[in-house]
């Protein structure tokens, strides 16, 4: 029961803390931002991790875990790399200057 | 033995310290770029962790190692793949795939814990609940998630259409009955933890389709963003089924950011999320009402006629819509303005909040362009410039600039912000042919007496453009 009432805590402040840690974004950012932000949703893979590392020989359940670590990592991986080739087009155009 | 639980307490903290820097890092311009690789740097730091503790306490068996590096390298690879070969034009697309797989990952954690339960019932009555729970949302959010950003891609790039069926009341009848079924199902496996974990998946599965399915594509960034955020709810409850708390703040993290970010378009879109999520598309009922009717009033010209106006211009406003992108023209565009910005015409860009397909896209093609940032104008700062400007050039743009949106109250786009081209002195629209835009209704624009239809692809049209005006020779200094 302490982890699930500990739990409770960080998501209430978790969620708090990400109300707040976005305020006035300028237009320029909205599809990067979403785009980095999916990348986050991703860390999903350290579930899947977890599950892969717990499931010991159990062959269905390592299939599932392997698939849906490869599902987080598409996700991962693509969503950073996405984000920055979109910024690189920003900061690109400054350094010109 | 003894030390690991300190260094994967630390490290945790430092990788949920980096996530939030880097979301917040996000929202600035100049910090974004190294804010995004901050928080790449974080989810290396949170795997790292996991598989440091795992290795030191129960240890990782080769079999386990063995998936963990199929997984990992299959996933990665495609990502990275997909990132790299993906044209910037399709970026809300990739986006929505890429969110989709990050639902789905949490659906399928969810289920292997519900196939094959490890409890050892250390956890009691409540603590046997909550997880089930948890496993409940994991699979009801992730499948919506999944099928919802599914969806939405499909309909981006044109695969799929919006059947009549869902513009009818007939849809909220089948959400209705989705969400039951689902709902029926996560009481069941609350319960026991076994039965309904299919029912769960289906109907939820069905329910983010009948949700995504009757949007509008004008409306659709919006539910993309609003699917990012339910995606973090998923991690933040696959975090809950794992007993992972870096992961609940993260998820939980972004989930809330997703949310703010998602309001933050409404309002740019003027639009309210209810009514995007319960509206149904634009246009549905355009044919029937005023929407519809013939243009009785269009004047073609040609690019010389274009560029002999541009000449005499003081002020150009360049108006860049889907057309533009899908045509890769804003390389061939920076090109144009170039040249008139050399003979000291002022050019600027209108960029109205939904230009391209999501908010902002536009402002990275542009970039991608070497579109000087200082440039671009918001449709709130440049809409009064409109009457002291001399030529605007509309350019595969078509919904934004309809000045139906602020005239005819039975139009479906009444009431969305529009840019006010039509009070410039004369109005170029490059257009491929007199199809109407993405909400199937007429544009009043074309039929006024200001409005000149130049009409050819973007990137041809463009490329005339600037021949025609290397021979007025303008931009040549002088």
């Amino acid at each position: 029961m302490s982890f699930f009432s500990e739990a409770l805590w960080v998501l209430l402040l978790g969620s708090l803390l990400g109300l707040e840690l976005i305020g006035k974004v300028p237009p320029t950012l909205h599809t990067p931002l979403m785009s980095g932000a999916n990348a986050i949703s991703g860390i999903t893979m350290l579930a899947a991790l977890t599950l892969i590392i717990k499931s010991g020989d159990n062959l269905p359940l390592l299939i599932i875990g392997s698939i849906s670590l490869g599902f987080a990592l598409f996700n991962v991986i693509g969503g950073f790399l996405v984000t920055d080739r979109m910024l690189a087009m920003f900061s690109r155009k400054k350094t010109g200057k | 033995m003894t030390f690991i639980a300190p260094i994967k307490f630390a490290i945790d903290l430092l990788a949920v310290l980096l996530l939030a820097l880097g979301i917040k890092g996000l929202s600035k311009v100049r910090s974004a770029r190294e804010a995004n690789r901050l928080a790449g740097i974080a989810m290396l730091l949170a795997a790292v962790g996991v598989l440091l503790n795992s290795q030191g306490t129960t240890g990782i068996s080769i079999n386990s190692w063995i998936w963990i590096i199929c997984g990992t390298l299959i996933g990665g690879l495609l990502g990275a793949l997909t990132a790299k070969r993906v044209p910037m034009t399709a970026m809300p697309e990739i986006v929505a795939l890429f969110n989709g797989c990050g639902g789905m990952s949490s659906l399928l954690v969810a289920l292997g814990v519900a196939l094959f339960p490890s409890s050892d019932g250390s956890d009691g009555v409540v603590g046997e609940l909550i997880r089930n729970f948890s496993i409940v949302v994991s699979l009801f959010v992730g499948a919506i998630t999944f099928s919802g950003s599914i969806v939405a891609m499909a309909k981006l790039q044109g695969w799929l259409s919006t059947p009549s069926w869902t513009q009818s009341k007939a849809r909220h009848f089948f959400n209705i009955f989705c969400a039951v079924l689902a709902l029926i199902g996560g009481i069941y496996l609350s319960i026991d933890g076994q039965n309904g974990l299919f029912l769960i998946v289906i109907a939820s599965s069905l329910l983010g389709v009948g949700v995504t399915l009757p949007i509008g594509g004008a409306d659709m960034p919006v539910v993309i963003s609003l699917l990012n955020s339910y995606s973090g709810v998923a991690a933040a409850a696959a975090g809950f089924v794992v007993g992972s708390q870096l992961l609940i703040v993260a998820g939980a993290m972004v989930g809330a950011a997703g949310l703010i970010l998602t309001q933050v378009m409404c309002d740019g879109m003027n639009r309210s999320l209810i009514s995007v999520l319960f509206g149904g598309a634009l246009g549905s009922s355009s044919v029937a009402s005023g929407g519809g009717g013939e243009y009785t009033n269009i004047t073609s010209c040609s690019p010389e006629e274009c560029a002999l106006s541009l000449e005499a211009a003081e002020r150009v406003v360049i108006v860049p819509g889907y057309g533009l992108a899908v045509a890769q023209a804003q390389h061939t565009l920076r090109e144009v303005t170039r040249v008139l910005e050399n003979s000291e015409i002022e050019v600027t860009y209108a960029i109205h909040p939904v230009a391209g397909r999501m908010p902002g896209h536009m402002n990275v093609l542009l970039a991608e362009a070497d579109v000087p940032y200082e440039q671009l104008k918001e449709m709130d700062v440049i809409n009064p410039e409109f009457p002291a400007t001399d030529v605007v050039l509309v350019l595969g743009a078509n919904d934004v600039v309809n000045p139906q949106a602020k005239t005819d109250q039975s139009s479906p786009l009444y009431g969305m912000p529009v840019l006010d081209v039509q009070e410039a002195r004369t109005v170029f629209v490059v257009k491929r042919g007199m199809s109407a835009g993405y909400s199937g209704i007429k544009n009043d624009l074309f039929d006024l007496p200001n409005t000149s239809m130049v009409f050819g692809d973007a990137k041809k049209v463009l490329g005339d453009l600037l021949l025609e005006l290397k021979e007025l020779g303008v931009g040549s200094k002088g």
